[in-house]
């Protein structure tokens, strides 16, 4: 069995991030960059079906050189192998494009990806492969049993709980409370840095034209200083707080 | 373009030292980094205060590897470099210099004497299982009267047929409480100091806490005493031979301490930095203040000096070309320059800097013990001094 996990390296959602000239994207160069989290889950699911039933574990990640550090990180984490797609590829479809070629050359039977990534948090990568694969795919997936060539997942819906019978192969993205990702080993780190990773280059006549373009990206606005009510007594504070809001504010 | 602001998650790296580490080495100090943020940080105030060392980390530890992690891959150990070994301790000690010192007897001590010094048997007995944090050493060199003078050590061990008696009182002992495999130095009838490991059961052996510590309360630390306690032969590490077999391990964790102050020294700054950017006094941020900013500036120097010492140390040991006293002079300082940044950031917190909600006193009150232990600041003063002048002041 082959199970493929889909990694983006994002900026560290703990730092602060600047923007790069042109405003169409973050400035990478100055970033700290880790495996986005919700990835994370999903090699911490593949690695637990890998232990359960056995499989080859590949993490797959589409970017520069440099974005193979995420790929380390997997390796670290325990992933078998590794794989580089590097394509002509700036939306989600012509992402997804190249990552659904790269799915079927290592003819992966179960596809994990994170439900979206933490930088331009669109999500729809997960969803776009499975389409192009014409697969069966579940989204946001807290639970995951994988039995023969049949599988079961369950995802929270509003006020419940929806599980889902499928058969392999499969797409399924995570969500929060599937599990906790383990930690890179010591062993795991110096085994990683002796792995070859496997590069695929693919080009236009795989990816196709983007359909989407990032006209430009804004930084929040910076928060501005708080205001103390002096000199009211409770009653006059609540009436101005209750003005302030909604007048000023207009939040009610 | 590099920008610092973006590092001070695992920073501050005001020198951009992050890109003279290899990539595994910066990502052994991303994985130790993160282990202490989600399994130290939300409890280790708490636990100092109530004197807890979090003995349920230990095995967790040793799954990922972060004992005796530069021996052999046969041992337990993966190989990893000198830098990778600093940027582990510096990390665990960002979180709590109890925590540190507990990795440090445990890989620096315990485990390199056995390694250094042991049999090949006693190497196969012992390291892997301390590697994977199923077994906890310790080491009892200091003893009540004999601390900065270890040769004037009052434990004795004598020959008997195909045993060895020892007998004596140690002090001061970091995991001694809870230690299972004890290595004990002692006099022998010719003034010549011996090794040994000292199993815990064994008859005689006992090794009483120390309760009323003031600093390292995330740390178990005891004596131990010896009564009549018979080891034998196959116990005694044969290849040490005198006072330089345990001056050797001390060294070892040393070099470790080095980089684990600058871990404090980051926290203790990256804690104070937020305050004062977030603190309003007579309508605005302190660190709008000069004095606020002298004394952060302050803190950013010391601590960028002590990491640049500490990583080129580790250098000159990766390529086996440093010097014990070149240990001594990083130790001595480093270990200053992060007791002196958390005396700074204690101030700026004000009165919220004296609870364990904030991290710079709880720092502080361990690195009052940091800047005695392993060799005090006077100790290595006076290493250095006679290294440079040539004339011995010490003693």
């Amino acid at each position: 069995m082959q199970v493929v996990v889909l990694v983006k390296q994002v900026a560290d959602t703990a730092a602060r991030i600047k923007l790069a000239d042109g405003k169409q994207d973050i400035d990478r160069q100055s970033a700290s960059l880790i495996v986005n989290p919700y990835d994370e889950m999903a090699i911490e699911e593949a690695l637990r079906i890998k232990e359960k039933h056995g499989a080859t574990v590949w993490a797959v990640t589409l970017g520069e050189a440099k974005a193979e550090e995420a790929l380390r990180t997997a390796l670290a984490m325990g992933v078998d192998e590794a794989a580089r797609v590097s394509a002509p590829a700036s939306d989600a479809l012509t992402v997804a494009r190249a990552l659904a070629q790269a799915v079927r050359e290592i003819s992966a039977d179960i596809v994990i990806a994170g439900r979206s990534a933490a930088d331009d948090e669109q999500g729809q990568v997960g969803t776009l492969v499975a389409t192009l694969l014409d697969w069966p795919h579940v989204t946001e997936v807290t639970k995951l049993e994988i039995s023969g060539s049949e599988g079961v997942a369950e995802r929270e819906v509003e006020g419940g709980v929806e599980i889902l019978d499928f058969s392999l192969p499969v797409v399924v993205t995570t969500q929060e409370g599937l599990n906790t990702p383990r930690y890179a080993s010591l062993p795991g780190i110096m085994k990683a840095k002796r792995k070859e990773i496997r590069q695929i280059a693919l080009g236009e006549d795989v990816v196709g034209q983007p359909v989407l373009a990032v006209r430009s990206l804004e930084l929040p606005p910076p928060r501005g200083q708080g205001r103390i009510l002096t000199d009211l007594d409770p009653a006059q504070a609540a009436k101005e707080i209750v003005r302030i809001l909604h007048e000023e504010a207009k939040l009610i | 373009m590099w920008s610092w602001v973006a590092l001070t998650a695992i920073g501050p790296d005001y020198f951009d030292v992050d890109s003279l580490l290899t990539e595994e080495e910066r990502a052994v100090r991303q994985m130790v980094h993160d282990f202490v943020a989600a399994e130290v940080m939300p409890t280790v105030g708490e636990d100092w205060l109530k004197g807890r060392f979090p003995i349920e980390l230990v095995r967790k530890m040793g799954g990922l590897g972060l004992f005796g992690p530069t021996l052999p891959e046969e041992y337990g150990g993966a190989g990893i470099s000198q830098v990778a070994y600093g940027m582990i301790m510096q990390e665990l000690e960002r979180g709590d210099s109890g925590l540190r010192s507990f990795a440090s007897v445990q890989s620096g001590l315990a485990m390199h004497a056995i390694y250094r010094y042991g049999t090949e048997e006693q190497r196969r007995t012992y390291l892997p299982r301390m590697a994977k944090g199923e077994l906890i050493g310790c080491f009892g060199l200091t003893e009540p009267d004999a601390g900065s003078d270890p040769g004037t050590m009052r434990t004795r061990c004598r020959r008997v047929g195909d045993h060895w008696v020892l007998n004596g009182e140690k002090r001061w002992i970091t995991s001694s409480p809870i230690a299972d495999v004890m290595v004990i130095w002692a006099l022998d009838e010719e003034e010549k100091v011996r090794g040994f490991i000292a199993p815990k059961g064994t008859k005689g052996l006992s090794a009483p806490a120390i309760e009323t510590k003031i600093s390292m309360r995330y740390s178990a630390t005891g004596d131990i005493v010896l009564e009549d306690v018979e080891l034998p032969e196959e116990l005694r590490l044969p290849e040490a031979k005198s006072l330089a077999a345990p001056l050797t391990c001390l060294t070892q964790a040393r070099f470790g301490i080095a980089f684990g102050a600058v871990g404090a020294a980051m926290d203790c700054f990256n804690e104070a930095l937020d305050y004062a950017q977030n603190r309003i006094a007579f309508h605005k941020p302190i660190a709008q203040t000069q004095l606020m900013q002298q004394a952060l500036v302050d803190m950013l120097s010391l601590t960028t000096r002590s990491q640049l010492m500490a990583l080129r140390l580790g250098q000159l040991k990766q390529e086996d070309r440093f010097n014990y006293t070149q240990v001594s002079l990083a130790k001595r300082d480093n270990v200053r320059a992060a007791l002196q940044t958390a005396r700074m950031a204690r101030e700026l917190l004000g009165g919220n800097g004296i609870t364990t909600e904030y991290r710079a006193m709880r720092h502080m009150a361990n690195l009052e013990s940091v800047d005695t232990y392993e060799g005090t600041y006077e100790i290595h003063t006076l290493i250095v001094g006679r290294d440079i002048t040539g004339l011995n002041a010490l003693g």
